[in-house]
C-alpha cells in the first residue's frame, strides 16, 4: 500500500523532473536566447535573486484568490440553496445565470476597475465571478439528487427541514460541492491574474506583466513559476479539505473489495 | 435470546399497534383532460400486529395505497381509520417503519450510524450511549454483528437490506410498510431474510403491510393477501393464509403451499386485462 503510493509520487515528480532536464537540453542544444526562452535553471535563478520582490508580489495576489474564492464559495452555495429549494428562485435566475455562464467574465475586468478603483476589490471581484458559477450549478446539482424517499422517510419519521438539511442533504451534496471547488480555485487564479494584468501595481500579474513590457524574459517566467506554485498549493488546501470533508469516500476508494 | 425475546416484547406492549380499516378507498389523478383512477372502491382491514401481503400486476396501485397509509397522498374519495382516528387525526410521525426494495442507507455512515440516525429523529429523548446501544442490539438482532462499523459500501446487498430493516424496526414502530424489500436480492439470500422477517415480527408485534411481485412470499409470510388487479387497482380478492406458524423450509415444499401459491397465480392471471402482457 505505501509502497505502491511511494513509487507512484515519485512517478509522478519524475515526469515533472524529465520536463525541465528536456526543456533544458532544448535550450542549451539550439542555443535559444534566453529573452525567448531562458532554461529553467536561470529561471530558478532569477527567482532566488529576486526572491523577495517576488514575496512581496504574491501576498496581494494570495489575497485576491483566497478573497475571491471564498466569496465565489459562500455566494454560491447560498444561490445554490435557493435554486434547489425554491422552483420559482430556480425558474427565474436559471436562464440569467447560464447567460452570464457563457458571457466571457474576463472582458468586464476593465469594468471593475472603473467601478472599483486600482486597489485589491477589482481582483477579488473578478476572481469571486469567474469562480461563482460552477459551485452555483453543481451544488445545486448535489442538493437535488438527493433521493426523495430518503426525504420523505427522514419526514415520517417526524425529521423538521432542518435536521433534514444538515444531516441528509449537506453531507449528500458534499462530493459536488468538493468537486467545484477544485474547478473554483483553479478559476480564482485565473480571475485574479487577470485583475492584475488589466490594471495593478501590485501583484504577480503585475510582475509578469510588468517584465514583458521591459522585455524581462527571465523575471517573467520567474513570475510565472511563483504563479503557478501558489496556484498549486491553493489547489492542495482544496484537496486536504476535500480529504478532511470526504474522509468517508476516501474510505469507499481504498476499499480493496466489497463482499 | 429467550431473554431478549422477553425484554423486546416488554418494551413493544407499551406502544399501541392501531387496527387499519380502508373503507371505499378511490384515488383518481387528473392529468391533461383524462383522469386516471389508480385505486377504485377499495376496502381492507389491517389486524392490529398482522402481517398483510398485497399481490398484483404492476399498475395495480400497491404503491399508491402504500402512500395513502403513510399519509403522503391524499385519497379523492373514501376513508381509513386508525382505530377510530382517520387520517387526519392519527399522527403518523415517528409511527412508520420503512423499508423499500433499495436500502436506501446513507453512504458516509456507517451501519450502525445508520440505525442511529432514526433514532435521533425518532427518539430525541434517548441519549447517545442509548441510541448507540438499541442500534447495535437491532444490528445483532438482524445478524450483522461484527459489521457495526462497515459503511454500506463495504456490505453485500443482501447486508444492506439487513441495516436497512433494523433500520426500519429499531424505533419500534407500530406499523411496518415493506416496497418490495427483498426484489433485489438473490433467491438465497432472499429466502433467509423472509424467514428472519418472520422472526424479527414475531419478537415485535409491530403491524407488517408488505408489498410483492412474489406470490411464494406473500404465501410463506403473511396472514392476509390482498389480490389486486390493475387498471383501475381494485381488491380482486382477501385471502387468509391458513398455515400455522412459525413457518419454514417445510411449508415451502408442501403441497397446501403449492396449490395456495397456484391458485393465486391463476386469479391474477385472470385479471389481467385483454391484450396486456
Amino acid at each position: 500500500m505505501w509502497l505502491r503510493y511511494l513509487s507512484r509520487v515519485s512517478g509522478q515528480i519524475g515526469v515533472f523532473v524529465a520536463f525541465f532536464l528536456a526543456w533544458e537540453a532544448l535550450v542549451d542544444i539550439f542555443k535559444i536566447k534566453p529573452v525567448i526562452l531562458p532554461a529553467p535553471s536561470v529561471i530558478f535563478l532569477t527567482i532566488g535573486k529576486h526572491w523577495a520582490y517576488l514575496m512581496q508580489h504574491t501576498w496581494p495576489t494570495f489575497l485576491a484568490i483566497g478573497g475571491g474564492f471564498l466569496f465565489a464559495a459562500i455566494a454560491g452555495f447560498i444561490i445554490a440553496v435557493g435554486i434547489a429549494y425554491s422552483r420559482w428562485i430556480s425558474e427565474l435566475t436559471y436562464p440569467f445565470l447560464v447567460s452570464a455562464q457563457v458571457l466571457p467574465k474576463i472582458a468586464l475586468a476593465p469594468l471593475f476597475l472603473i467601478w472599483f478603483g486600482f486597489g485589491l476589490t477589482p481582483k477579488v471581484v473578478i476572481a469571486a465571478l469567474i469562480a461563482f458559477f460552477p459551485i452555483v450549478i453543481n451544488t445545486a446539482r448535489g442538493l437535488q439528487s438527493v433521493e426523495v424517499e430518503l426525504i420523505q422517510y427522514m419526514r415520517s419519521l417526524g425529521a423538521g427541514w432542518r435536521e433534514i438539511f444538515f444531516k441528509i442533504s449537506l453531507p449528500w451534496s458534499l462530493p459536488y460541492v468538493m468537486a467545484s471547488f477544485k474547478i473554483a480555485i483553479t478559476l480564482a487564479v485565473v480571475g485574479a491574474v487577470v485583475g492584475e494584468f488589466v490594471a495593478s501595481d501590485r501583484g504577480l500579474g503585475y510582475v509578469i506583466s510588468y517584465a514583458n513590457i521591459s522585455l524581462d524574459t527571465e523575471l517573467m517566467f520567474a513570475g510565472i513559476f511563483v504563479l503557478s506554485a501558489l496556484g498549486v498549493l491553493f489547489f492542495l488546501a482544496v484537496v486536504l479539505f476535500e480529504w478532511m470533508v470526504l474522509s468517508w469516500q476516501a474510505a469507499i476508494e481504498t476499499t480493496p473489495e466489497t463482499m | 435470546m429467550l431473554n431478549r425475546h422477553q425484554e423486546l416484547q416488554k418494551a413493544e406492549s407499551v406502544i399501541s399497534v392501531p387496527n387499519i380499516s380502508i373503507n371505499d378507498l378511490s384515488v383518481r389523478y387528473r392529468t391533461k383532460g383524462s383522469a386516471l383512477t389508480a385505486l377504485e372502491h377499495i376496502s381492507l382491514d389491517i389486524p392490529r400486529n398482522s402481517f398483510v401481503s398485497i399481490v398484483g400486476p404492476s399498475g395495480c396501485g400497491k404503491t399508491t395505497l402504500l402512500k395513502v397509509l403513510s399519509g403522503v397522498l391524499r385519497p379523492s374519495s373514501g376513508e381509513v381509520k386508525f382505530d377510530s382516528k382517520s387520517l387526519a387525526e392519527a399522527d403518523l410521525s415517528g409511527k412508520i417503519g420503512y423499508v423499500f426494495q433499495r436500502p436506501l442507507l446513507l453512504p458516509w455512515r456507517t451501519a450502525i450510524e445508520n440505525v442511529v440516525l432514526t433514532l435521533e429523529v425518532a427518539k430525541k429523548h434517548l441519549g447517545r450511549e442509548e441510541r448507540l446501544a438499541e442500534a447495535r442490539k437491532w444490528l445483532e438482532l438482524v445478524g450483522l454483528a461484527g459489521f457495526e462499523d462497515r459503511l454500506p459500501n463495504e456490505l453485500s446487498g443482501g447486508m444492506q437490506q439487513r441495516v436497512s430493516l433494523s433500520r426500519a424496526l429499531a424505533f419500534r414502530p407500530p406499523i411496518l410498510m415493506m416496497d418490495e424489500p427483498f426484489a433485489a436480492l438473490d433467491e438465497i439470500t432472499r429466502e433467509t431474510m423472509q424467514e428472519e422477517l418472520l422472526r424479527l415480527w414475531s419478537i415485535t408485534e409491530s403491524s407488517v403491510i408488505f408489498i410483492t411481485h412474489s406470490i411464494s412470499e406473500a404465501v410463506l409470510l403473511s396472514e392476509r393477501i390482498v389480490v389486486m388487479s390493475a387498471r383501475p387497482g381494485k381488491v380482486d380478492e382477501i385471502i387468509d393464509v391458513p398455515f400455522a406458524r412459525p413457518r419454514g423450509e417445510e411449508l415451502r415444499g408442501s403441497a397446501a403451499f403449492t396449490e395456495l401459491v397456484q391458485y393465486i397465480r391463476h386469479k391474477l392471471r385472470e385479471s389481467k386485462p385483454v391484450g396486456a402482457n
